[in-house]
């Protein structure tokens, strides 16, 4: 790691102004990712600024009948409340099917949304990885890319956004709560909270220098039967090579969204429509301009599949 | 010091995948020192200084002066000399160097000791004493848990804290039904141990030991 100096912020909106004050500041919450990109010296924060001890850490109702997520709610506490696991079960699901017990005790809502790409060329500080290194090219694009995107990919980054949850907030229409150096909130809907990698890969989001999440925010319950189905080259703590978290309503319509396939959660509304005709549909819908790599041609049919297992799990859920 | 040590380790990790197929020729000395740095501005580093930090470990208060670079697993092993806390993989994916902290299981490798103060830590080294064992570790050595020993330390104090979590209710991802307790079944204590990796193997055994403390505490 690279020196750096350490101060616990006090509140939300002082976090956020000393995160502008200074400049290569980084906020650290449950650091299970933020760490391990320090120590490979991929992040060179030059001054970190604790937020654990801010008191963003419940979940609260909201008056419109959704919840209120603070942003250090640590993964195990969301994934067993009550409120998530009878209203939100693809929230849940997606958050049990990621990482270890003891990385979902540390980890926190905010930090899932903001976790880095697991792709092995970011990883590695020898290679070019435009978005560890802008401009530098990308290795994993005739590399090895089984793990890579095959759809909303560019020219300068094939890497996929590594969260289960996101997914989730996706098919939930959750909404991102922040409040910037200058003391204003705002709320950022989680369509636009994650970005295609474009020509600025290392552009991941859409929060500004310094802006903080305080909260996600869920709309009131969806009802429907709800699945979150990760496919992964081991039974357990590994990174999905495709997933769906879904939503379906006894009518037949519904909600879908694919993970492992993408720079960021891939949802395509009106690829919905087709939902109650089923996986080829859905599937022709969702990825109606895939481009897979050399090694990951295989998706595109995992991803039919998968999502024939989901709508046949649904059918006999209902 | 640390700077030379970095670059050389680069340079073998770029000699090693030089042969391969991996974007050989392209590892110039500019391109590894280029690639570490990212984009500009370069932000300033400051020079490294020690904070104070009291941490609170099997119940004892340990005034340490350090890095704020160190983390709670070094800060353990090199500073309190409490070793039982291994250090596999530093990365947060082996599990040998899980710890309690205010009764949640943690990988130690992945929090800064500066980061821990004010917390209730408890290491392997707090959970029994070689005349006094935890029943966990007791039932280790029962079911021979273990061959060479070293992920044992997390495994344990995994186990421990796993155990509370299904007593408290905490789903998991082979819970059936999300809406109700989870079983203390075997299944669901395989998908709970699923971040303590063992290389030799020993699972089965492992999986014994716990199955037999969680029945001996329904």
């Amino acid at each position: 790691m690279t020196p750096f100096t350490y101060e616990r912020a006090s509140s939300p909106a002082e976090a956020a102004a000393a995160a502008a004050r200074t400049h290569g500041a980084k906020f650290i919450a449950g650091g299970t990712n933020l760490l391990d990109l320090m120590k490979l010296q991929i992040e060179t924060p030059t001054h970190l600024i604790d937020v654990n001890e801010l008191a963003l850490d419940r979940i609260e109702p909201t008056a419109d009948g959704g919840l209120k997520i603070g942003a250090l709610v640590r993964n195990t506490d969301l994934a067993a409340d009550a409120r998530v696991r009878s209203g939100y079960g693809v929230l849940a699901r997606a958050l049990l099917a990621g990482a270890s017990g003891q990385l979902r005790n540390q980890a926190t809502t905010a930090g899932n949304l903001l976790q880095r790409t697991r792709c092995p060329y970011f990883y590695d500080t020898n290679l070019p990885c435009n978005k560890r290194r802008p401009g530098s090219g990308c290795g994993a694009i005739g590399g090895f890319n089984r793990h890579h995107a095959i759809v909303g990919a560019s020219e300068a980054c094939i890497a996929t956004h590594p969260s289960d949850m996101a997914v989730a907030m996706r098919v939930l229409d959750a909404r991102v709560d922040t409040v910037r150096p200058n003391g204003t909130t705002r709320t950022i809907p989680i369509a636009d909270f994650h970005r295609l990698p474009g020509t600025t890969p290392h552009i991941e989001h859409a929060l500004e220098p310094g802006e903080l999440i305080t909260a996600v925010t869920l709309p009131k319950p969806a009802g429907g039967v709800q699945l979150y189905r990760k496919v992964r080259d081991r039974a357990s703590y590994a990174f999905a090579l495709v997933s769906v978290a879904a939503i379906v309503q006894r009518d037949g319509s519904g909600r879908v969204a694919l993970g492992g396939v993408a720079h960021k959660p891939w949802r395509v509304e009106a690829a919905e429509r087709e939902l109650a005709r089923g996986a080829k549909a859905l599937a022709a819908g969702l990825l109606a301009d895939a481009h897979p790599s050399r090694d990951n041609a295989f998706k595109l049919p995992l991803v039919e599949r998968t999502l024939a297992a989901v709508l046949a799990d649904a059918r006999g859920a209902a | 010091m640390t700077e030379f040590n970095l670059a050389r380790r680069n340079l073998l990790k770029a000699s090693a995948v030089a042969g391969g197929t991996l974007a050989a020729g392209r590892l110039t000395p500019e391109a590894q020192a280029a690639a570490v740095a990212p984009g500009a501005p370069v932000a300033q580093h400051p020079a490294p200084a020690s904070v104070n930090v009291l941490l609170r470990v099997n119940g004892s208060d340990h005034p340490v002066m350090l890095d704020p670079r160190t983390t709670l697993l070094d800060a353990l092993r090199e500073r309190l000399q409490l070793t039982g806390t291994k250090k596999g993989c530093d990365q947060g994916q082996c599990g040998a160097c899980t710890v309690i902290v205010d009764g949640r299981r943690i990988t130690s490798c992945l929090t800064l000791a500066v980061m821990q103060e004010g917390h209730e830590i408890t290491t392997i080294e707090g959970l029994g004493t070689p005349k006094n064992l935890h029943p966990m570790q007791a039932a280790f050595v029962k079911h021979d848990g273990y061959q060479c020993g070293f992920c044992t330390p997390g495994q344990i104090c995994s186990a421990v804290a796993m155990l509370e979590e299904v007593k408290a209710g905490i789903p998991s991802h082979v819970s059936a039904d999300l809406t109700r307790r989870p079983e203390p079944s075997a299944a669901e204590f395989r998908e709970r141990m699923s971040g303590n990796i063992c290389r030799c193997g020993a699972y089965s055994n492992i999986q014994e030991a716990i199955a037999e403390v969680a029945g001996a505490q329904r």
